[in-house]
């Protein structure tokens, strides 16, 4: 039986309505994966969470902000940072706007 | 929730959308904000088949466009699961904002219309559910060469015929173009639009047309504010002339057309593109009713002095048998005439940023 990774992601408030209002979702992803594949497995059956989070490209949105285990992914890997487990990411709403 | 014959009027700003609602256009009830902290650059009322449909094209800075929609006047809104208007991951490119949002024809009522940036065009069959990509205009050789105005590469201005298979879109920077089959050719249609800001100022396309708007009876005219200029066409936007003559200046981002009479139009203009303010600071807008050949300044209940700017689709008109026109400045203030653009009133004031809005009397 294939290794499973359990990770924690909290939840912005403006998202929260795509996870039935909870403020983070545990998950179990199929082995070691990275922040594309925990986003592909979020995303899974919550498309409107999904397009939130990146474009249709795949990019992860400008003002959106991901962290593992409080590193920024923008200085690491980007979307393909890896998430070990038990590690705890981080969906944050960048400062923009006016 | 209003009741029959309520004229409801959406305001879409940079901060949100606002619903006004009214039973004789004349006193005003303002809603509690939408959406809040998402710009809405494009709201669309749709009344055929005896409903009413809310739209809302909003834009959040964080998580993205789309398009929500209402049939319960605001109070409730619904984005379809997967998302009402995608590119396909093939295109390479993202949905950036969606600039129109058109009900068709009465005798088309499941077809929508969205204008979007990137410049492309989306046709729903749905009554406005899920939105397809138009691929004659996506596929057109001319695309990689259209531009970017100032406020983003859009198709602002989509406009079909009520009768036949013409369609006429606009957009920042490219011009105007016009379909005879319902969407699947496209041809630019810009002869005798300058395009001052070019080496050539009469290119085939490439002009910076703010809005363009349809005669109502005779659906062969158009009128056209242009980035500077303003023209009117007789057959189909073959060919263009100017009417700016009479106006205090030919720049502006608005134009309207009657909902009713034949050559009836109203502009909001501003002073020029190194200048947008209103001419002086003396906010009017101007009516014709012999398509162009004449204009009459209006500025009863406007303020003396105003500086803010009317953007392209924050003014409208509503389709009552004396009809309203309606528009909001990016100072916040919206205004509302219910005779035909003569004399207005202040609907609401200090609202963000004015960027679009829409009225329409609910059906019995």
């Amino acid at each position: 039986m294939a290794a499973t990774t359990l990770v924690t992601v909290l939840i912005p408030t403006l998202l929260r309505p795509y996870v039935d209002g909870r403020s983070e979702v545990s998950m179990n992803l199929p082995g070691p994966g990275d922040v594309s594949s925990l986003l592909d497995s979020l995303g899974e059956g919550r498309p409107l969470l999904e397009q939130r989070i990146r474009e249709e490209t795949g990019a992860l949105r400008r003002y959106v902000n991901i962290y593992v285990d409080g590193e920024d992914v923008r200085r690491l890997d980007g979307l393909g940072t890896a998430v070990p487990a038990g590690a705890t990411v981080m969906i944050i709403q960048s400062v923009a706007g006016g | 929730m209003q009741t029959p014959g309520t004229t409801v009027l959406a305001i879409g700003t940079k901060k949100g959308l606002w619903l006004a609602s009214s039973p004789d256009r004349e006193t005003w009830t303002l809603s509690e904000p939408k959406f809040l902290m998402e710009e809405i650059p494009s709201v669309g009322i749709d009344t055929r088949g005896g409903r009413t449909r809310l739209f809302a094209g909003r834009m959040s800075w964080h998580f993205g466009p789309c398009i929500a929609h209402s049939d319960d006047l605001g109070e409730t809104w619904t984005e379809p699961q997967e998302g009402s208007l995608r590119f396909g991951a093939d295109e390479g490119v993202s949905l950036e904002r969606i600039w129109q949002i058109q009900p068709d024809a009465e005798h088309r009522p499941g077809v929508v219309w969205a204008g979007c940036q990137p410049i492309s065009v989306w046709k729903s069959t749905d009554h406005g559910e899920t939105f397809e990509l138009n691929r004659g205009l996506w596929d057109h050789p001319h695309r990689s060469e259209w531009g970017a105005g100032f406020g983003g590469a859009a198709a602002h201005t989509v406009l079909p015929s009520p009768a036949d298979e013409t369609l006429h879109v606009a957009m920042s920077t490219g011009g105007v173009y016009r379909s005879d089959d319902g969407g699947t050719s496209w041809q630019p249609r810009n002869k005798g639009i300058s395009a001052y800001f070019m080496p050539d100022p009469n290119p085939e396309f490439g002009q910076c047309v703010h809005k363009v708007a349809r005669d109502a009876v005779d659906p062969d005219r158009l009128f056209a504010q242009n980035h500077h200029g303003v023209y009117t066409s007789t057959d189909r936007g073959d060919s263009w002339q100017s009417i700016a003559e009479g106006l205090p200046a030919d720049f502006g981002f608005v134009m309207l057309a009657h909902p009713h009479r034949s050559g009836t139009a109203w502009v909001i203009p501003l002073k020029a593109d190194g200048e947008r303010i209103p001419p002086d600071g003396h906010l009017q807008v101007h009516r014709t009713d012999d398509g162009g050949a004449t204009w009459e300044a209006c500025d009863a209940g406007l303020p003396q002095a105003e500086y803010n700017a009317v953007l392209r689709d924050a003014a409208c008109v509503d389709t009552a048998e004396t009809p309203g026109v309606y528009f909001g400045t990016r100072g916040g203030t919206v205004y509302a005439s219910a005779d035909e653009g003569r004399t207005f009133r202040e609907v609401a004031r200090n609202l963000p940023d004015v960027l679009s809005v829409r009225a329409a009397v609910v059906p019995a």
